[in-house]
């Protein structure tokens, strides 16, 4: 297996987009991948996407956005995995790379959300759940994360307060990225006060409905200097896990035991452990996943993600910084295109390029990005080559 | 002859006060709950209909039947709200309750006496040794159009007997029959709300043929009022199954036990057999029950029943009707609206 | 809803029958070809109790469309005797006085329906038990 190295990276505009298709914002974010990165022809294409289906009416996207992105004729195909489409995308490109099948692969991931109604979209997204022993009687994905915070505040003594600290923090983080959705403050306060979803989560704990794309170009590491200057940025771990799909059948609801299993096999294959990663982007759909997410990984003891959220052990200056882009909550959330945002983001902070929330000195990132209640899990660990 | 082997009733949690209705239409509340003699009606849940009232009575007779309940092979469900037109009730009921794929299943409809039908067919069958157990069932979550008079009333229910070859839990001692062609009450198809010819459904419709049926049953079993402990008719209101049953020789305590209209409203099809469980879960041994129906259109079905020592061992195997008729939680017109889907939405 | 999708998973949905691995004993709702446990694909149909407990729930504010008038309702995860669980609305009980820990039972109910034409889908729900 070869060094695989991210040597480009870009984005679609993120938010509302009423005037963009879904084919126009993920050529956007492709092509502006492919500028960054310096390369000239691409050999292969993976496309992360939730529904295009189910919002758009449009399957075979492969075909299409190979098409549209000026690359018709190389192989392509799209990855589906709820939320994890794209980093499963992402470890798509990876292997075809790192097997030496293919030397340039574009990894993209897209959604475009507004294009039903909001009711229509929660129904979207609720299929990531099992249809019909979970979807089938009404329950929504803040319903399912909604029962799994009830889970964690009833066993570990996590406060409601506790919980809003995730958001308020991706806020502040995403108030110092350009590219956000919501690129604002938010407090503890407003949190508390904004209008119920399931209880107890409310609007502002939930990531909101997003139309955008990301992309990256993938290429041996020992190819980089031929297409770029920019520092290369290796991927030097690679971990993916699955779990039952309805959360009913899981043992303990708030455990994210694929994240854990993906994160072991990541850390095992860069060679390190919880304390070496220096920063994290992980799947904040909705702020107890976050909570849960940094126990799964490590950063934190069982049942203490609450008091990390609380303290600042995460945020921009803490020992660990999460979610440095703002998260899912505050940058934006479209399905498919958030796993690979997420690569986006530690490529960037690795590189140095990340204004000011650059965390100082970064050289090894991780990023996790998880399907629907967590059945499916990837974990990336990227380093500075 | 035949015997009820098992029996159950189930009442929605919801109920409407008649001054909660009386005020939206500007009523007089007091003169209602006075000339109807109710306080308040049952209301069921958007997630619940006849089908899903009818499995709840039949899962309890089944409890107290205590047979598998792949020995039935018979399902009769009686309804005037049927959920589907055209698709049967009463394979779902069965489907849910467990039956023999070899049950025969039939729904039934004749206004409010299409649950004290589905009771007569079972008996027919199981008597001429056609079937072992048969399920009949009267249910209904019948809707009163908007400032109505009959709104004050329509409410939902259900009740489940079983019958068998054996003298089960209360003998069947005789049936009776009477019906004309009385347009009273009626619902045309595609209407959504019925309609009625006000005091015309009273002497010459509900009153006229209880009367014969009754009286004609009792001559028939050669017996009189005072032999029976209880006796139940159908009860749209409070007013009118007191009036009938002391017209007939019977005395207000053989009414009591089975008189539930005055706090749960009528229940059309589950009316005079939700009555009949009300009375079975208090019944001794020996006691004798006499029950006519009423259905609009019109028709009345008599029973005559005795209760065997059996009843005792079966009384608490499931919830009680009084029981359930006091778990109970008020809403307003609104949300009665709302649930009764008496608001237009738009597709 | 197609009908056939719906009528498929009648058995679950209206008798909660479940299989039981004669391999090694677990209860797999709904059955399955495969027991994830040991791996045998030989198994017997049994049905699940009808009583349990609440282990965990939300209350649905925002529900997708077919469910947007039921609104709120509470969804739970329910664990039933014997310790198969499953995800089920629980009503008839006031949200506030809806506790994990709680002791309900499975009532038969309208689950959701395809419009004013479609068919209706019937199931299990939860109710306190008295």
């Amino acid at each position: 297996m070869r060094d695989v190295a991210v040597i480009g990276v870009g984005m679609s505009e993120w938010g509302e987009l009423w005037k963009k298709s879904l084919r126009q914002i993920f050529v956007e974010a492709a092509l502006a991948a492919i500028k960054d990165s310096g390369v000239e022809k691409i050999d292969s294409m993976y496309v992360g996407c939730m529904s295009s289906g189910l919002f758009v009416g449009q399957e075979h996207l492969a075909s299409l956005l190979s098409d549209y992105a000026g690359v018709s004729g190389i192989s392509a195909a799209r990855v589906e995995s709820a939320c994890a489409s794209g980093g499963v995308a992402f470890r798509s490109g990876y292997i075809e790379v790192a097997s030496g099948l293919s030397d340039v692969v574009l990894v993209g991931g897209v959604e475009k959300m507004t294009d039903v109604s909001g009711d229509g979209a929660t129904y979207a997204l609720a299929t990531a759940a099992d249809q019909e022993y979970e979807g089938y009687v009404g329950v929504t994905f803040p319903g399912l994360y909604a029962m799994m915070a009830n889970d964690h505040m009833a066993r570990f003594g996590t406060t409601r307060e506790q919980i809003a600290h995730v958001a308020v923090k991706n806020h502040r983080h995403g108030a110092m990225n350009p590219r956000a959705q919501y690129p604002f403050e938010i407090t503890v306060d407003a949190v508390l006060k904004s209008v119920l979803v399931a209880d107890p989560l409310r609007i502002l704990d939930c990531s909101p409905i997003t139309d955008g794309a990301a992309a990256v170009i993938l290429c041996p590491l020992d190819m980089a200097k031929k297409f770029t200057r920019k520092p290369a940025v290796r991927v030097a771990g690679s971990g993916s896990s699955t779990d039952t799909i309805a959360l009913h059948d899981r043992e303990d609801f708030t455990e994210f035991a694929a994240t854990t299993r993906a994160a072991d096999k990541a850390y095992k294959t860069a060679g390190v452990g919880p304390s070496d990663i220096q920063l994290a982007e992980v799947h904040d759909c909705f702020t107890i996943a976050e909570i849960c997410v940094i126990e799964a990984l490590g950063f934190v003891k069982r049942g203490e993600g609450g008091k990390a959220a609380e303290s600042g052990l995460t945020a921009l200056g803490g020992k660990i910084p999460v979610n440095t882009s703002g998260g899912l909550k505050s940058k934006g959330h479209p399905v498919g295109a958030t796993g690979v945002a997420q690569i986006v983001e530690i490529t960037e902070q690795l590189r140095g390029e990340s204004g000011k929330r650059q965390v100082k000195g970064a050289k090894r990132g991780l990023t996790q990005n998880m399907g629907g209640t967590g059945g499916s899990t990837v974990v990336h660990i990227l380093e500075v080559a | 002859m035949a015997g009820i082997v098992g029996y159950g009733a189930y009442v929605p949690m919801h109920r409407i006060k008649v001054e909660e209705i009386a005020k939206v239409w500007g009523a007089d509340a007091e003169s209602y709950k006075k000339g109807l003699m109710l306080v308040e009606k049952s209301v069921p849940s958007p997630d619940q209909d006849t089908i899903t009232m009818s499995v709840e009575a039949a899962r309890s007779a089944v409890k107290r039947a205590r047979i598998a309940p792949s020995l039935i092979e018979a399902t009769y469900v009686g309804s005037e709200s049927h959920p589907y037109a055209v698709k049967p009730s009463g394979t779902v009921v069965s489907e849910a309750v467990g039956t023999s794929p070899n049950t025969h299943c039939s729904d039934f409809e004749f206004a409010c006496k299409a649950g004290s039908e589905a009771m007569f067919v079972c008996i027919g069958l199981v008597q001429g040794g056609a079937i072992r157990y048969g399920l009949a069932i009267g249910a209904d979550t019948s809707q009163g159009a908007p400032g109505d008079a009959l709104e004050y009333s329509a409410a939902a229910g259900a009740a489940a007997f079983i019958f068998g070859k054996e003298d089960g839990l209360a003998k069947v001692l005789g049936t009776h029959t009477f019906m004309t062609d009385t347009p009273d009450f009626w619902r045309r198809e595609y209407e959504y709300y019925p309609r009625h010819g006000g005091r015309f459904t009273g002497e010459q419709a509900y009153f006229r043929h209880i009367t014969i049926a009754a009286t004609q049953m009792m001559e028939k079993a050669g017996l009189k009022p005072q032999d029976f402990a209880y006796a139940v008719f159908h009860q749209p209101n409070g007013k009118f199954p007191m009036q009938i049953g002391q017209k007939l020789g019977f005395k207000k305590e053989q009414l009591e036990a089975g008189w539930l209209s005055p706090t749960l409203g009528n229940t059309y099809s589950g009316s005079s057999p939700m009555g009949l469980t009300a009375i079975l879960d208090v019944a001794k041994p020996g006691e004798k029950i006499f029950m006519t129906s009423y259905g609009s259109g019109a028709g009345s079905d008599s029973f005559v029943f005795e209760v065997t020592k059996e009843i005792e061992k079966v009384q608490n195997l499931a919830p009680k009707t009084r029981q359930q008729l006091d778990r109970k939680s008020y809403i307003e017109y609104g949300v009665y609206a709302k649930f009764r889907r008496k608001i237009l939405k738009s597709e | 809803m197609f009908p056939a999708r719906y009528w498929r998973e009648i058995p679950q949905r209206y008798r909660l029958e479940a299989g039981k691995c004669k391999g090694c004993g677990k209860t797999l709702f709904p059955p399955r070809i495969k027991c994830p446990k040991c791996g045998s694909t030989d198994f017997e149909i049994v049905r699940l109790p009808d009583s349990g407990v609440v282990r965990t729930f939300t209350v649905i504010r925002v529900g997708p469309s077919q469910f947007s008038d039921q609104a709120p309702y509470a969804v739970g995860i329910v664990e039933l005797e014997g310790g198969v669980k499953i995800t089920t609305q629980i009503v008839d009980c006031p949200p506030d006085k809806i506790h994990i820990g709680q002791k309900v039972k499975v009532e038969f109910r309208r689950i959701q329906e395809d419009g004013s034409a479609g068919i209706i889908c019937y199931g299990y729900k939860c109710v306190p038990a008295v």
